[in-house]
């Protein structure tokens, strides 16, 4: 188990730093930089190589963002996979993100509970 | 060479009688926190939008103004004031409650001088007898519309700057005795240095207040050295030093200083240093006008600075074109 | 003074910024958020009926959840100042982003507000999800199709 826990650790560690060096060298905007990694998880998808990944680090390679582009592209591929090329349309569809649903659902109920906060610093 | 090229003397005696600055809680804390008249204990109450609240504070900021100055508001000519939020709403909405001839104005951050210069065309010419003039920001607000939600988590750079809350106003009069006179100004050019960066916009609005400190200075027939300061509005700790460099030949000292970079002392947390239409409004008419009136100050330049771009521009990869406009007080010899 | 002198000017006041740094505190913070990520995923297999495989859907939101709570009490934005890319990018950091806007919008109501600008931010990281998944699940079906690739 913690060995589990360190490999979560650096690979999710080393994920966060590609991004961060987008941001500091290539001055991209933090939706530029997650932008650019949701796509690579969903290239590293097409050859192949997310799922190990996971299987490898698990959560830190789950948590990071370009797992969203790995589990649309996966889903779409396992449709087109089983029923050729329109599974790419319906099975991306079919694939729950929990992440995106996640984030719409606790948005509204963090809207409606939380009250905007006063300035500090 | 002054009425050309931007720069104009007034020959009425334009008073700056009292002035008005009210700032939210962060500034409590503020370098200048002293010369505020009022400290908001909350930026936005429970049961207000950050607009309201944003209004709410330019009539307070205006009843402070009017009552220092020996009259009310509903007893004014002509309100002139603006802010950073889209369509002026939150000054359109105080002059609503306020209830006097108005003139919306924009010039982002550079809006309280651009009030005032209207407000002492206006005196010069006898079309007012008494004028309010001033800006304000609210942080939350420009937040929200030029930057990101309060909430969300961004990592600041040292160059960006902390919106200041706070509004700032002037009661502009004719002929009073032992108050600031407002002898000269000079309108701002809109200069673009071609930068890029929204989160560096020191180094944006530099040249543009070389540009109007130069030209007031030769216009003016004066040098640096013949006043006491001269401060700008929000060129932030790095844009000042920016400005510094520029004038090198010129032994700037003590003179050349800014008001946003000196704003939240030295506290790292602001980074560069405080900005906002509000900025210059409440520490040119709080700190700068009580030095004035006590007679520390006997001539100043007042130059608020301002950077023209929009959420849009950025987004349409424009660079960041800006404005300052500055005038010149003095303070008579006591008779 | 040219546009070349003030560059120079400009670039020579210009702070440095703290790369190696940033790095390591991307590093360790985005690390943290992984391992407890990792963390919530034995919970889940342990009490819950779900395995290596499929606990990564509850993590994830179980780690919005969490980011909900410390966007609203304003501790999120905190861990961002340290973290930088290290909060950003696991999901919590899309999180905050949705649920920042949606705190900030409610001025405007549910539907034009909080419905409307929710996806300010994060909006984009959705569009090039959906369409690079769309171009690289047609791209390798093609191939297969054409026997160069296979599943």
């Amino acid at each position: 188990m913690i060995s589990s826990l360190v490999t979560a650790f650096i690979v999710g560690g080393l994920i966060c730093v590609v991004g961060q060096i987008f941001m500091d060298v290539f001055k991209l905007t933090p939706a530029h930089t997650l932008s650019t990694l949701v796509v690579l998880g969903s290239i590293l998808d097409g050859f192949g190589l997310y799922e190990p990944l996971i299987d490898f680090a698990g959560a830190g390679a789950t948590v990071p963002i370009t797992s969203f582009g790995n589990s649309l592209t996966h889903g779409a591929l396992a449709e087109a996979e089983k029923h050729g090329l329109i599974g790419v349309l319906t099975g991306m569809f079919e694939v729950t993100s929990s992440g995106i649903s996640s984030a719409i659902l606790f948005g509204v109920i963090g809207a409606f509970i939380f009250q905007k906060r006063k300035t500090t610093y | 060479m002054v009425n050309t090229f931007g720069t104009l003397q007034f020959t009425t005696k334009i008073c700056i009688a009292n002035t008005g600055t009210v700032v939210g809680p962060v500034e409590k804390d503020s370098t200048f926190a002293d010369s505020f008249d009022e400290v908001l204990s909350l930026e936005t109450e429970k049961d207000e939008t950050n607009e309201q609240a944003h209004a709410r504070m330019i009539e307070s900021a205006c009843h402070w103004a009017a009552k220092k100055g020996h009259t009310q508001v509903d007893k004014v000519d002509v309100l002139i004031g603006g802010d950073l939020i889209n369509q002026l709403s939150p000054t359109n909405f105080a002059a609503r409650s306020l209830a006097i001839p108005y003139l919306g104005v924009f010039s982002a951050c550079a809006s309280s001088m651009e009030s005032v210069i209207l407000g002492c065309l206006l005196l010069e010419s006898g079309n007012a007898r008494t004028v309010l003039a001033g800006a304000s920001s609210h942080h939350q607000a420009v937040e929200r519309q030029f930057r990101y939600p309060l909430e969300y988590g961004t990592q600041k750079p040292k160059t960006s700057q902390w919106t200041v809350t706070g509004a700032g106003f002037s009661l502009l009069e004719k002929d009073l005795k032992n108050t600031p006179v407002v002898t000269h100004a000079t309108i701002g050019k809109v200069v673009d240095s071609q930068q890029t960066n929204p989160l560096h916009m020191g180094a944006a609005m530099a040249s543009a207040a070389r540009d109007t400190i130069e030209r007031h200075l030769t216009n003016t027939n004066s040098k640096m050295a013949d006043f006491d300061v001269i401060m700008t509005g929000d060129l932030g700790n790095i844009g000042i030093s920016i400005l510094k460099e520029m004038f090198q030949d010129e032994n700037t000292g003590v003179i050349l200083q800014d008001a946003g970079a000196q704003f939240y002392g030295n506290d790292k947390f602001f980074n560069a240093g405080g900005s906002g239409a509000g900025c210059s409004a409440v520490v040119f008419f709080g700190q700068i006008y009580d030095q004035l009136k006590k007679g520390s100050f006997k001539r100043v330049l007042l130059v608020a600075t301002g950077a023209l771009l929009s959420p849009l521009t950025f987004q349409q990869g424009e660079t960041i074109p800006c404005i300052a406009h500055a005038i010149e007080c003095r303070m008579e010899k006591r008779g | 003074m040219d546009q070349q002198q003030f560059q120079k000017i400009v670039d020579e006041k210009n702070p440095k910024v703290p790369f190696f740094m940033n790095i390591l505190k991307a590093f360790i913070v985005g690390g943290i958020i992984c391992t407890i990520g990792q963390l919530i995923t034995f919970f889940y297999m342990r009490f819950f009926p779900f395995t290596e495989g499929t606990a990564g859907n509850p993590t994830v939101a179980t780690l919005v959840f969490i980011a909900m709570i410390l966007t609203g009490t304003g501790l999120y934005k905190k861990i961002a100042q340290i973290g930088g890319a290290g909060s950003a990018v696991p999901v919590t950091g899309f999180g905050n982003a949705v649920i920042s806007a949606a705190i900030e919008h409610k001025s405007e109501g549910y539907v034009l507000g909080v419905g409307g600008n929710m996806f300010k931010l994060a909006g984009s990281v959705i569009l090039f999800g959906v369409l690079s998944a769309f171009v690289v699940a047609l791209i390798k079906t093609i191939l297969v199709n054409i026997g160069v690739v296979s599943w």
